[in-house]
């Protein structure tokens, strides 16, 4: 496996691994670490560093939603010109083109239902290709990037054994 | 009333590692360096086909020496890892951990006045199981300049005429040592020139560093003189399933099956067909596993360099053993002292075999924020006890 990607490995888990602590625990130079990770931010493989939170235990509202999106895809285009059309919206979180039943997968996040319908009515809906919409709101999330957010799994080894 | 103890239960000493337990015990806010197992939960699908078996009522009684499909994924498993050769149905036996198969070799195998020869530092139960039996264990202290490998003139050292069994537990619990393929092929000429059975317990084999395992049943001359005793607790992570193995001669197995037919029947069924997923489908999370603990491995020994214990690179297991003789305390007093001052439990090397005094084993099956901690306070401990001199 190439230095990439165990670099991308362990970042995908733990974004707050400083290129030092990387170096150590991969057995490679600092130097060698740095340098990788700097010509893949500039190459567009790390894109950005977010956190994972759980809004819903603050005080912030927040509501997600997945939006199904029927759309005519446009000659020498395909659907790349709508979907760049929906993500440059702030409030879309992810656009994913799908097979099956619906075109895009639009994830938007809003501060209230409200704000969510008048995105999908005020701006989606209307678009020209936008054949049609079907809006699922979530209700409760229970592990996103791999990572549980209900339950935090306690260590319940015992302190010393042989 | 009469004594109803039998002197020779009565005399052996406690596990070294049970008086610190109760010493950590009464501590409720420490901080632990001190398992010897896997931070990982079982692979779930592995645990939903445990699961499973319960729902198709599996809950009987299987043949003494386990499922067959097990023994047969057990075999298929140590060859394509191994290179090991074994009939499943002959040379085969399923037991309650790899601590149920150790004992049943040791029983069946060592007679009144034996020899067996017991590398230390090592895992706690050979010497009681040798006691047990009335054989005599004959310690060999591995040394720090051979980071802790068994080496050739140690062992012809050893040996006497009424040497019988070779013990050799690698990778190893404490020290994290591995024997190399060339190390091995110097003790496999040793034990076929002076007929000795080698017990060799191979707990940790899916979990080296850089290196593969090598198993000394695979030298010319050995397969016919060595029991590889194995199990799921280490690389699958399976220690609460208490699932082990052991494999060798057939007249050997047959014996052992005797003793585990009369003590336990057999082993837990559904941890069985739990463990046959795990050799079927499960060589991508030890990998996963093993690579994760190789990250946390080199970022303990970079901390405890840093912060000046001398402690040589172990390639196997999930232990690193620094030594600490410069801060003038034993073992046993700086465990102590450490779990006082800062509230972090590590295990003295003494646990593990008198051999083990001016080390300590520091165990990296935790996450990394664990060790980040622990390690910190360790830092500040070392550091005031320097001070101090």
């Amino acid at each position: 496996m190439g230095l990439d990607t165990r670099i991308l490995e362990s970042l995908d888990k733990n974004a707050k691994l400083t290129a030092a602590e990387l170096a150590v625990m991969l057995g490679e130079s600092e130097a060698a670490v740095t340098a990788e990770i700097r010509r893949m931010e500039e190459e567009l493989i790390i894109c950005g560093y977010p956190t994972l939170i759980d809004w819903d235990k603050t005080e912030k509202h927040c509501v997600t939603a997945m939006i199904e999106v029927k759309v005519t895809p446009q000659r020498g285009k395909g659907f790349d010109e709508i979907a760049e059309r929906i993500y440059q919206f702030e409030e879309v979180e992810a656009v994913y083109l799908m097979s099956g039943g619906f075109d895009l997968c639009v994830m938007l996040k809003g501060t209230s239902l409200k704000s969510v319908a008048e995105f999908v009515s005020g701006k989606l809906a209307p678009m020209e290709s936008v054949l049609s919409t079907a809006t699922h709101f979530v209700l409760k999330k229970y592990k996103e990037h791999g990572l549980p957010l209900v339950t935090r799994t306690e260590d319940e080894r015992m302190l010393i054994t042989p | 009333m009469r004594n109803p103890l039998n002197p020779a239960v009565v005399g052996i000493k406690p596990s070294g590692i049970r008086k610190f337990f109760d010493i950590v015990h009464e501590m409720k806010d420490a901080i632990s360096l001190g398992v010897g197992e896997p931070d990982f939960a079982t692979p779930y699908h592995i645990r939903e086909e445990g699961i499973y078996s319960l729902e198709q009522s599996k809950t009987h009684y299987t043949g003494n020496a386990g499922l067959p499909e097990l023994r047969k994924e057990i075999t298929n498993f140590l060859n394509r890892r191994y290179g090991l050769s074994y009939d499943p149905m002959k040379e085969t036996l399923v037991t309650v951990g790899g601590s149920e198969a150790i004992d049943l070799a040791i029983r069946a195998m060592v007679c009144p006045g034996d020899e067996v020869i017991i590398p230390q530092p090592c895992y706690v139960s050979y010497e009681p199981c040798v006691i047990l039996t009335q054989g005599i264990p004959v310690t060999i202290c591995l040394k720090e300049e051979d980071e802790f490998r068994l080496t050739a003139k140690d062992l012809r050292a050893a040996i006497t005429d009424k040497t019988k069994i070779l013990v050799l537990p690698f990778p190893n619990n404490p020290t994290g040592a591995v024997m190399t393929a060339d190390d091995l092929k110097e003790i496999a000429e040793i034990c076929v020139e002076k007929d000795l059975i080698v017990l060799s317990d191979e707990i940790y084999s899916e979990l080296t560093y850089g290196m593969k395992h090598v198993s000394i049943a695979s030298f010319p001359g050995m397969r016919e003189r060595t029991i590889v005793i194995n199990g799921f607790s280490k690389g699958h992570a399976m220690t609460g399933w208490r699932l082990g193995y052991a494999c060798g001669p057939e007249e050997i197995i047959r014996q052992m099956t005797k003793i585990h037919q009369f003590a336990i029947m057999c082993a837990p069924t559904m941890s069985q067909y739990a463990a046959i997923e795990a050799m079927k489908n499960g060589d991508e999370d030890v990998a996963m596993m093993r690579d994760s603990y190789d990250k946390r491995r080199r970022f303990v020994v970079h901390e405890l360099r840093d912060m000046g214990l001398p402690c040589f690179e172990p390639y196997g297991a999930f232990y690193v053993f620094p030594c600490i003789r410069e801060f003038g305390m034993t073992s046993e007093e700086f465990a102590t002292k450490l779990l006082m001052e800062q509230k972090v439990a590590i295990v003295p090397g003494t646990a593990f075999g008198d051999c083990g005094e001016g080390f300590l084993r520091i165990s990296y099956a935790y996450s990394l924020e664990n060790l980040k901690k622990a390690l910190g306070r360790l830092r500040v401990f070392t550091e005031q006890h320097r001070k101090n001199d």
